[in-house]
Order: structure tokens, then sequence, then C-alpha cells
């Protein structure tokens, strides 16, 4: 198995040593690690699953997987990169497009999330199939519908451009070809590093100096944490469940979670999805089928069907489906959820094909 | 209390080994010898061969031929009389009947003992399932479900007049109850022990046997069973691989 190269340096055991010592004061010396984006837990973020004590970031590992993820050579034919269907002003989702389109003209079978905050995510995809952030490239690099390539010829073709050659040289060490392990660490270095944190929202829940939300947003978040925050809890805006949200009475086409755990029960369930850059998302639901915020709120307004699965938290007191929104409630959470816009990440120019 | 204090230094040396496997130190292990697995594969009296054209029949009549045979093996234990118990660290290997090489490996650093029990996984542990990216045995192959993180345990594939479709797939795997097909084994030694020698190296030879996969606890007809892809079905097949697949040949020694 893989031996990580013992990087402990005697400088780095030292400054470890008076982090530990100093506690929470501000340390310079942290300043370097920082230059990768995604580096540091925000504060009013919850512990991530991926933390960086998984793939120490650094920057040449972190710009290798920027390479990669940008690569159109991924794909069999050389026409889609992962930042194809996953656009850095979309919040990394597929702009426009309810579903997206693959080698060859295929159009693939869901809406491309967005990207982002994927250090704090158990699993992933619409169903939650792939279970960790290194190996989930291996999905839609190898589906027909999109990338259509094999992992072996992906590593082919890496190991004939002298380029990335030096380049995983250099991060991995050794003169060995470039292996699955040393591909799949690297593009996690850059899909990792994908956290959104500086929307305005972000600003007023850190209390940030001049960070204000106007009177209309604040009543948005209210209203937002009264009917929404169940499925859309905590900072991430999302509670990382699978739930069927009444789009349809029954699912023959994509069952969502019962593709992966067999149980009738979850027919109909999808991934609750973080709201985070919302406004830039669009089109919404797993296959994308409301292009805007506002047929959104109309299908939990009055779109909801009934189905076995149905969940329990979009059931109101009298038995009927749905989130009643008046016409000021809607207003208000519209403004409220445009607030959760990160432009800082949207426009990251590290995050950017270079 | 010195004595005490030795025994305390080398429990602590040699748990510091185990958490930093990766370092190469001789010193921990007194004596230390190996032991070879080899893997036989057979369809119940006859040798496995790939893409044959014969077919073999399972216990209850049906007939079928094999094109892909293929599992993991993980976490082998090696235990003693008096109950103690070599576990072998980075413990995996991908066995592939069309890979000679793959059929025979030599398992490092064993303490030299008389070892009485053989126990391994069919299969990889939970948390490799979804532990990210591998390395060796355990690198991401057409052995691991993209769509749905795991392994594939066993895969089995050919074809069978008696299958709807002609084909056979059997692919066991899925680490969550209720579908959880990882199967722990500990293929009878009978009377003979593995006697482990520094210079002295023994030889397991291990039958594996592809019919027992369709028969035991659960009896697969291909008419109405041909393709399982983990699941309930495949637990079918996992029971059936726990109940008698693997059998110790002979142990030689060397």
């Amino acid at each position: 198995m893989h031996c990580p190269p013992k990087a402990w340096s005697a400088p780095v055991l030292l400054s470890l040593a008076l982090l530990v010592a100093t506690g929470c004061q501000p340390d310079a010396d942290v300043q370097p690690a920082e230059q990768v984006p995604g580096a540091t837990v925000p504060s009013n973020f919850p512990a991530p699953v991926y933390g960086t004590d998984k793939n120490p970031p650094t920057r040449a590992a972190f710009e290798l997987g920027r390479s990669l993820f940008y690569d159109v050579r991924l794909s069999r034919t050389g026409e889609v990169s992962c930042g194809s269907c996953h656009q850095q002003f979309a919040g990394f989702a597929d702009a426009g497009r309810r579903l997206s389109q693959g080698v060859a003209g295929r159009v693939g079978m869901r809406n491309a999330p967005a990207l982002q905050n994927l250090r704090w995510k158990p699993d992933f995809f619409w169903d939650g199939g792939p279970k960790n952030i290194e190996t989930m490239p291996l999905a839609p690099l190898t589906n027909p519908l999109e990338m259509d390539e094999t992992l072996d010829n992906v590593l082919l073709k890496l190991n004939a451009d002298a380029d990335y050659q030096r380049r995983f040289a250099q991060v991995f060490g050794g003169s060995s070809p470039i292996d699955s392990y040393q591909f799949l660490r690297a593009l996690a270095q850059f899909t990792a590093s994908l956290t959104s944190a500086n929307s305005r929202y972000d600003h007023y829940a850190r209390r940030e100096a001049g960070a204000v939300l106007s009177a209309p947003e604040l009543r948005g978040l209210a209203v937002f944490r009264q009917k929404c925050g169940g499925c859309h809890a905590g900072e991430l805006f999302t509670d990382e469940s699978f739930r069927n949200n009444g789009l349809d009475r029954s699912f023959p086409l994509d069952s969502g979670r019962a593709q992966i755990s067999r149980r009738r029960t979850d027919v109909g369930r999808f991934k609750v999805p973080s709201l985070r850059n919302v406004a830039v998302t669009a089109p919404y639901m797993h296959d994308g089928r409301f292009p805007t915020l506002g047929a959104v709120l109309d299908h939990y307004g009055q779109g909801m069907v009934e189905s076995a699965t149905v969940d329990g938290l979009l059931r109101q007191a009298d038995g009927k489906l749905g989130i009643p929104l008046t016409a000021e409630e809607r207003q208000q959470l519209l403004a409220f959820l445009a607030t959760l816009t990160d432009e800082t990440f949207l426009q990251n120019p590290q995050l950017a094909k270079q | 209390m010195k004595f005490l204090h030795s025994v305390f230094l080398g429990f602590i040396l040699s748990a510091a080994a185990s958490l930093t496997s990766c370092t190469d130190d001789k010193d921990v292990a007194p004596v230390a010898g190996q032991m070879t697995l080899q893997l036989e594969h057979v369809a119940g009296s006859a040798p496995l061969t790939l893409n044959g054209t014969a077919p073999y029949k399972t216990a209850a009549g049906d007939d079928f031929t094999v094109t892909t045979f293929r599992y993991y093996i993980s976490n082998i234990k090696l235990g003693k009389a008096d109950g103690t118990e070599f576990v072998q660290p980075e413990s995996y290997y991908l066995i592939d009947e069309a890979k000679a090489d793959s059929k025979i490996f030599t398992i490092p650093n064993v303490p030299a003992g008389d070892y009485t029990k053989l126990t391994f996984t069919i299969g990889v542990d939970s948390a490799r399932n979804v532990a990210g990216a591998q390395t060796g045995a355990l690198a991401p192959s057409d052995m691991f479900w993209k769509w749905d993180s795991g392994y594939i345990y066993t895969k089995l594939e050919g074809r069978s007049a008696q299958s709807p479709s002609g084909g056979i797939l059997f692919h066991i795997g899925g680490f969550k109850k209720p579908n959880n097909t990882i199967r722990t084994v500990s293929p009878a030694l009978g009377s003979s022990s593995i006697r482990v020698r520094n210079g002295s190296t023994p030889t397991v030879h291990l039958k594996a046997d592809v019919l027992k996969m369709f028969t035991g606890p659960n009896t697969v007809r291909f008419a109405t069973l041909s393709s399982t892809m983990g699941g309930p079905d495949a637990m079918l097949i996992a029971d059936n691989q726990a109940a008698g697949m693997f059998t110790v040949a002979h142990i030689q020694s060397n």
C-alpha cells in the first residue's frame, strides 16, 4: 500500500509545536498554506469531512489538480473537461443546462450539481453513491454519457505528457510513472479547494465589521429558517439527507437514492442540495426541470404531488403538501437567497482555467 | 521490574511499528519468517479454465463456462493454539485466474511459530471501500464500483445455456446492511499446522471451488438468477462462498 512521504521536517515540527503552544493566535507562518484556496475552515463552518490532514494542500499539487480539472484529455474524445459542465461563474454547476452534454453530443441523466464546499460532503451526487472526494471523479470519467474514458487511458495520456510527468514528479517525488493514486489525489487537491464562504450572508453570520443585511433580507432569513431550514440546514444550507420533495407521482426513470440503497422507502428521494450560490446555479432539481428560483418556490407553494415517500417536513398541519408563502415572504426569501452568492468564489482567478 | 520494563518497551515498540507500518523496522520482530499462499481454482474436481468449451455443471445441474474469475482476499490472520494471532498489516490481494502470478504470494515478517488457524476476508473491509484513492491491489480498476463507491469482492462472468440472456455475471460486493457481502472464513487446517521458521517458508495450498458459489445454503439456478451487482442476490452467493468455497488442500513445509 501507499506510504506517504515523511514530510515532517524539523522546522515543520517546531512550528507545529509553536502552533499548539500559542493556541488560536494568528500566526504569520500559516500564511503560505492559505495561498491554496480553501485550506482553512471558515469560522462559521463545521469541521470538514475531508480535512486538510487527509491530503495536505500544497501550491504545486493544487495547481496540478486545477490543470487536470480543466483538461479535456480526461475525456475519451478530448471534447470535455470537468470544467465543461462545472463552470466557475455558475458555482461550478452547468449554467442554464437542464442536463449536461458529454462526449459525442451525448446527454447525461441528471443536472450537474454545483461543486462547492466538497470538503464537508459525506457523499456525492444526487443519490449519494460515491462516498469519497478522491474516488468520486471516477464516475463521470468512465460514464459513457459523460467523459466515456478509462482510467488506464487517462494515465497513458498523462504519462505521455512531459509537463505532467515533471509536475507529478515534483508533487509526489520519485521517477515512477503517474499512477491512479497520484492522479486522484492531485485532482482532489483542486476539488477540495472549492470553499465558498464569503457571501454577504457569511460576512453577516461572522459578524464582520460593516457587514449588514437589509431589512427585507433579514426578514427573508427568518422566513428561510422557519420554512426551509429543516432540510437546508446549518451553514452549509443542507442536512445532506435524501428527500422526496413531491416532484412526481412515480419515479420510473430515476428512483434517486433507491438506486444506491435498493430500498423502496428511498424511491424518489434525492440529495438536499446546498443553497450556497443558489441564485447562479439554475436550473434546479435533479433533472433541472425548474429554470428559475421563482419556479422552485411555485413548486413548493402549489406544485407538489403525493407519492409514497414524499417528505413529512413538506406536509402542513392540515395534511396538505407544500410551503405556502405570502407574496411578501416570497420577495423576502428571494432577497435572502441572493445574499448567499459568493462573488469572490465565483470570480477567484485562482480557481479559473489558467 | 526490569523484565516488566522490557516487556512494556517491546509492547510500545511493536505498537509504534504497527502504527507506522511503512517504516522498515527490522529490529522489532524477534525471529521472523514468512509464509506462502498458493491458490488453485477448480470447478468441482476439474481445474478451472477460462473460456473453456466443455461446460462445468453446478450441483443443481446447470451448465456454465467461465470467462472471468477474480476476487479479493484481505486481512489475513494466523492464529496459534494458545490464541495469539499474527495479523498481516496492509493485507490486500487481488486474485485473478487470468494472471498466474496473482495466485501465489508470500506474506513477509511472520513471527516464527506453529499456526493452527488461517483466517481471511473474502472481499475488502468496509473502511477501505470508502477510503479514497488507494494503491496496489486496491488501486481502482474494474473491481471497483465507481457510481456507488465500493469494491467488487468477487467477479465471476461466463455463459450458461440455462441463463435467459445466455450470459452469467456475478459481481459480489457491498458493505452496508442489509446487503453486506463481506465474509471472513477460516478454512480447516485439519491436523496439520503452518510451521513458520526463520529460513523455512511453508506454502499453504488453498483451493477455491467456483461450483460452491452456486450451492450450499442457497441453491442458485441460472434460469432465475444469472446476474448480480451487489444487493440481496449477491448476499445469497456470499453466504455460499463463506460456507465452503475455500478449502486447504495441503500445507507444504519447506
